[in-house]
């Protein structure tokens, strides 16, 4: 905006005095800036009739002051949020054996336990986060701009698709790939062999593959509303410049989908982190991420101090995360 | 060298036929307007120049060449749209620089042929702003820029004008026919709903209605001697009264008219062809007597409607001393030479 051409525009601070032009006259000391004001004054006139509203004194005729509507939601949030949450906190401070206060903190950080666990939950996360990038992407193009017979149907799906849970996914990938699942079933009819040769559900990979498959529609979300705001004459006035359709996704719509990428992926990246229901229901023993980490600290072994601290952590990486979304975001004009 | 050619081309959408068998050649060099009201089917016709709309039938050859096949990125053609299209992440100067990137134009050309495109449109202080940061006019000389810059032998211009106010429209205009004569090899095709566009820019203008070619010819020749009723409107908004032909003239309303052309056999129902400003005030040849049912005040002219044994003949006169009244009675005239007979047309005007 500061290098917009406009002329006029630099002279707002100028606004008041052009409205009242009969105090320019009556200080013929300040004539210069009245004739300075004058020539400005196109160019501002119309943020400058706008102004009276904005500044001047609202109509008091309501007796509550306006603070106090804020009370309601911020109790009611008090009370189911951020009470349960300060209890969390405080917990995470109180071991139950006596000791310092970052007595819980040191041990589960120096617990083996736990950094597996964090190894983990982050690089299933970006794994995830990048998977559904380039997948949403791609799935987001076709439908975008491919013409096919029932693309609005396939847009429309994806809306639904977004109010299934999560383990629905995971239920229909052990459905199909699971130990006693269609694929396997067909392998030993098939071969007659004792056992499938799918086996990667329980493995990390098959976490991967299942919030990959459930959070790829999140992505495109954003992606189709970034994509029907694309003039599509950009693209055709692109290909009649020579560009090859591949050139025209990399130099025109890409750019242009960077803040609907960097949202999606934000917010996939943070739900990625906090996924407990695909982690549970796939049965990979072996993969422990945070969610199910506070879950086995609390649930099974009932120490509550250090599961407090893992979700304390786990909170603060989403927390964390969402900060730097907003501040990208912004940056991106999002 | 290349001009354009249509040849029997029809494009169809979704069942329905919107350009129907266009047979029209573009010479090289040549600015051809394609002009009509919307639906009329002239974008679809520079849309199959273009490669975007694929014909059910005929070819398009650009430069004697068969492009009906070929991708848009094959046919080496410049465009212009009415809303500029300009990439609004790259600066002007990448704007201008991308269909030379797509077209792998050796790096050390590339500078030289992006400010000479910017120096052309009178755009080269702005190479380093974005779009946003641009008038309409100025993103509409960068889109003009940007397709000059690859040296189409074809340009494009899709109602170029169009999102632009009044004022800058005619500044446009003028810059759009320098640049056709410093560039005197390139075939322009020009779509519009503005004749005054048209009859200002093109050497020919094709007159397009109802996804049909209409008339084709050169503006004088469009504006003087249309060959069909639509034409004669849509072009200079003519008077069309309907006649029947006589031994010598015509009959109107039962009154005789002189007339120099267009004879057709007598007694055949047809049309007459008369411009609103050819017709003058008071006693003379070919009389025409009324009352005034409107009167419009435009400036240097006045535009009265008036009723003539019930058909409205619209007049327009240089601006009257004294204002007519509604309901005043009148007579009009217009010279012999001035009006051509058309054959009546399905249309009653």
């Amino acid at each position: 905006m500061a290098d917009a051409p406009r002329p006029g525009g630099r002279a707002t601070a100028h606004i008041p005095g052009t409205r009242t032009p009969e105090h320019n006259g009556a200080a013929p000391g300040h004539g210069g800036t009245a004739r300075h004001r004058a020539v400005a004054g196109p160019g501002a006139a119309p943020s400058g009739s706008r102004t009276p509203q904005g500044t001047g004194a609202p109509q008091r005729t309501r007796t509550v002051p306006g603070w106090l509507w804020s009370l309601p939601p911020v109790a009611a949030l008090a009370l189911v949020f951020l009470y349960p949450l300060a209890l969390v906190v405080q917990q995470s401070f109180s071991p139950e054996n006596g000791g310092g206060a970052f007595d819980a903190y040191a041990s589960v950080f120096r617990s083996h336990s736990f950094r597996e666990a964090l190894g983990t939950t982050v690089w299933l996360a970006a794994g995830a986060t990048v998977g559904c990038l380039v997948l949403g992407f791609v799935l987001a193009l076709i439908i975008a701009f491919v013409p096919f017979p029932g693309a609005k149907a396939v847009s429309k799906f994806i809306d639904v698709f977004l109010s299934f849970p999560s383990f629905l996914i995971t239920l229909a990938l052990l459905f199909i790939y699971g130990t006693v699942g269609m694929a396997n079933g067909l392998w030993t009819d098939v071969s007659g062999s004792a056992e499938g040769p799918f086996h990667f559900l329980t493995t990390p990979w098959g976490v991967l593959l299942a919030e990959i498959t459930y959070f790829t529609p999140f992505v495109m979300r954003p992606l189709l509303a970034a994509f029907s705001q694309l003039d599509t004459a950009q693209l055709e006035v692109a290909s009649s410049l020579g560009a090859k359709p591949a050139r025209i996704v990399r130099r025109v719509i890409l750019p242009e989908a960077l803040p609907a990428l960097a949202a999606g992926g934000s917010l996939v990246l943070v739900m990625c982190l906090n996924e407990f229901g695909i982690v549970l229901f796939t049965g990979a023993k072996d993969v422990t991420t945070l969610p199910m980490l506070v879950y086995g600290k609390a649930i099974l072994e009932s120490d509550y101090s250090a599961a407090c601290v893992v979700a304390v952590v786990n909170i603060a990486i989403s927390v964390g995360l969402f900060g730097l979304y907003r501040v990208v975001g912004k940056r991106a004009g999002a | 060298m290349s001009g354009i050619r249509f040849e029997g081309v029809s494009v169809e959408y979704g069942g329905n036929t919107v350009l129907d068998r266009l047979d029209l050649t573009v010479e090289p060099g040549e600015v051809m307007a394609l002009l009509g009201p919307s639906g009329s089917g002239k974008t679809t016709a520079l849309r199959a120049v273009a490669g975007f709309v694929r014909p059910a039938a005929g070819r398009v050859l650009i430069g004697g060449r068969d492009v009906t096949a070929l991708p848009p990125h094959k046919r080496g053609i410049g465009m212009v749209v009415q809303q500029y299209a300009l990439f609004p992440h790259m600066r002007v100067e990448d704007n201008v620089a991308f269909g030379l990137k797509a077209q792998k134009a050796p790096k050390a050309e590339m500078a030289g042929r992006v400010a000479e495109a910017l120096e052309m449109t009178g755009m080269a202080a702005y190479a380093k702003r974005h779009p946003r940061e641009l008038s309409g006019g100025q993103q509409q000389r960068v889109a003009i820029a940007r397709a000059l810059a690859i040296r189409p032998g074809v340009l494009l211009l899709d109602e170029p004008l169009s999102a632009l106010d009044a004022q800058l429209r005619s500044g446009m205009l003028a810059e759009l026919a320098r640049l056709h004569r410093e560039l005197p090899d390139v075939s322009i095709l020009y779509v519009t709903h503005d004749q005054v566009e048209a009859l200002t820019l093109a050497d020919r203008i094709a007159v397009m209605d109802r996804a049909r070619l209409q008339d084709c010819g050169t503006p004088q020749e469009l504006y003087r001697a249309p060959r069909t009723e639509f034409t004669a409107s849509f072009v200079g908004n003519a008077n069309l009264l309907p006649v029947t032909v006589a031994e010598a003239g015509a009959l109107f309303a039962g009154r005789a008219l002189e007339l120099d052309r267009g004879r057709a056999v007598p007694g055949a129902h047809a049309t007459l062809c008369v411009r609103p400003h050819l017709l003058g005030l008071g006693a003379g040849p070919n009389a025409l007597s009324g009352t005034i049912t409107e009167v419009q005040w435009r400036g240097s002219t006045h535009r009265l409607y008036v009723d003539v044994e019930g058909h409205r003949i619209k007049a327009d006169l240089p601006e009257l001393r004294e204002t007519p009244a509604l309901g005043d009675h009148v007579t009009l005239h217009f010279e012999p030479r001035d009006a051509v007979l058309l054959a009546a047309g399905v249309s009653d005007g």
